[in-house]
């Protein structure tokens, strides 16, 4: 018998890729923030319960600290008065962070043509998945978040490492 | 006419029989008393002291740009039991709403002082005597007063440090504004005007 032959792992045993590796984590683990500011955040809240259930996506911990959570979803009317305010607490996610603009008003103000509302989110966030919907069903904000992991598991991750270690070698 | 409706009467004629320079108006079964500016604040303490109108539903005011006086204030009064429904109103300048000379009737009714605030801040008509008269809707330094009727729909930038910002809306041909009394279905609802 081999030597290192271990009965005992024997088809516990996985090769891939660290990008991947770290992508699968990622995607499959993503806690929202939720920046509820109006009518979409009932949907959000609809998507959470256990109709609809986003924990089989992973993204069921809302976390209420931007500290510990990965994605916002930005669900609502995001006034001018309000747009600072979510900006600060996105800077205060740490990285790596992805934005979802739950709806029409936080994708490009929607119906609200208005002085008062800024005229999507965009325009303050770099917004990965944008949802369409006065408000969007629960199904739509589903898709949106599977759409969110489609593009994380297509990011390279260990892209930073690597920048790091070829610029400490020169 | 129903008994609300004869109370209304009553009351709006209990006004005009002490101030003689007001004048009672009916619309449907509602009653307006329109009041001269400086004789505002004595109707006030009227309604609410001797006709025990303590039930102040609304304040509100209406820009009627191009006439003169261009501003006027609006009171709902009423009775919590409501019994009594009131409507005051009274003519107010542009000088008079830059000067302060509106009086506050907080003191009668507490929840005008909030009302006040956004009458304040949407129409940029200003109190005297009102505890605390700052924005509440938009921000403190926020340069506009957006109800007004020359200020754009779209809204205007304008820029506050650390505070709030804001931009012009794309229009995008719109304002979409449905007129009643057209033939067609796209007549009455233009893709804009």
């Amino acid at each position: 018998m081999h030597a290192s032959y271990d009965s005992k792992i024997e088809g516990n045993v996985i090769f891939t890729r660290v990008d991947a590796a770290i992508n699968w984590m990622r995607k499959n683990s993503l806690w929202p923030m939720p920046m509820g500011l109006a009518c979409c955040a009932i949907e959000l809240m609809a998507t959470a319960s256990s109709r609809f259930d986003i924990s089989r996506f992973g993204a069921e911990v809302m976390r209420f600290s931007p500290r510990q959570s990965d994605v916002m979803i930005v669900a609502g009317t995001v006034t001018y008065k309000m747009a600072l305010a979510v900006k600060r607490v996105w800077d205060q996610m740490p990285d790596p962070k992805w934005c979802i603009a739950m709806g029409a008003c936080a994708s490009s103000g929607g119906m609200y043509r208005s002085y008062a509302v800024l005229q999507g989110i965009d325009k303050l966030l770099p917004v990965d998945v944008y949802i369409s919907g006065c408000p969007p069903r629960p199904e739509a904000l589903i898709e949106g978040l599977m759409k969110l992991q489609a593009k994380i598991d297509g990011e390279e991750s260990t892209r930073d490492l690597k920048t790091t270690a070829s610029e400490a070698s020169h | 006419m129903t008994a609300l409706q004869d109370a209304a009467q009553e009351t709006a004629a209990k006004v005009v029989a002490k101030f003689s320079s007001s004048t009672s108006h009916e619309f449907r079964g509602e009653y307006s008393v329109t009041v001269k500016l400086d004789e505002l604040r004595a109707v006030m303490e009227f309604c609410r002291n001797e006709l025990k109108l303590n039930f102040l539903i609304d304040v509100s005011s209406v820009d009627n740009m191009g006439e003169e006086p261009r501003f006027m204030m609006v009171y709902e009064l009423a009775k919590v039991d409501d019994s009594v429904h009131l409507r005051i109103k009274a003519a107010v300048s542009e000088e008079q709403a830059d000067g302060a000379e509106v009086p506050s009737v907080c003191d009668l009714w507490a929840t005008a002082d909030w009302h006040e605030r956004e009458v304040y801040d949407m129409m940029g008509i200003r109190f005297s005597g009102h505890p605390d008269l700052r924005r509440i809707l938009m921000w403190e330094g926020y340069p506009y007063h957006p109800l007004r009727k020359e200020f754009p729909l779209a809204g205007k930038p304008s820029e506050m440090p650390d505070v709030a910002f804001t931009g012009e809306a794309p229009l995008a041909d719109g304002p979409f504004v449905t007129s009643s009394g057209a033939s067609s279905r796209v007549q009455g609802e233009p893709r804009a005007r």
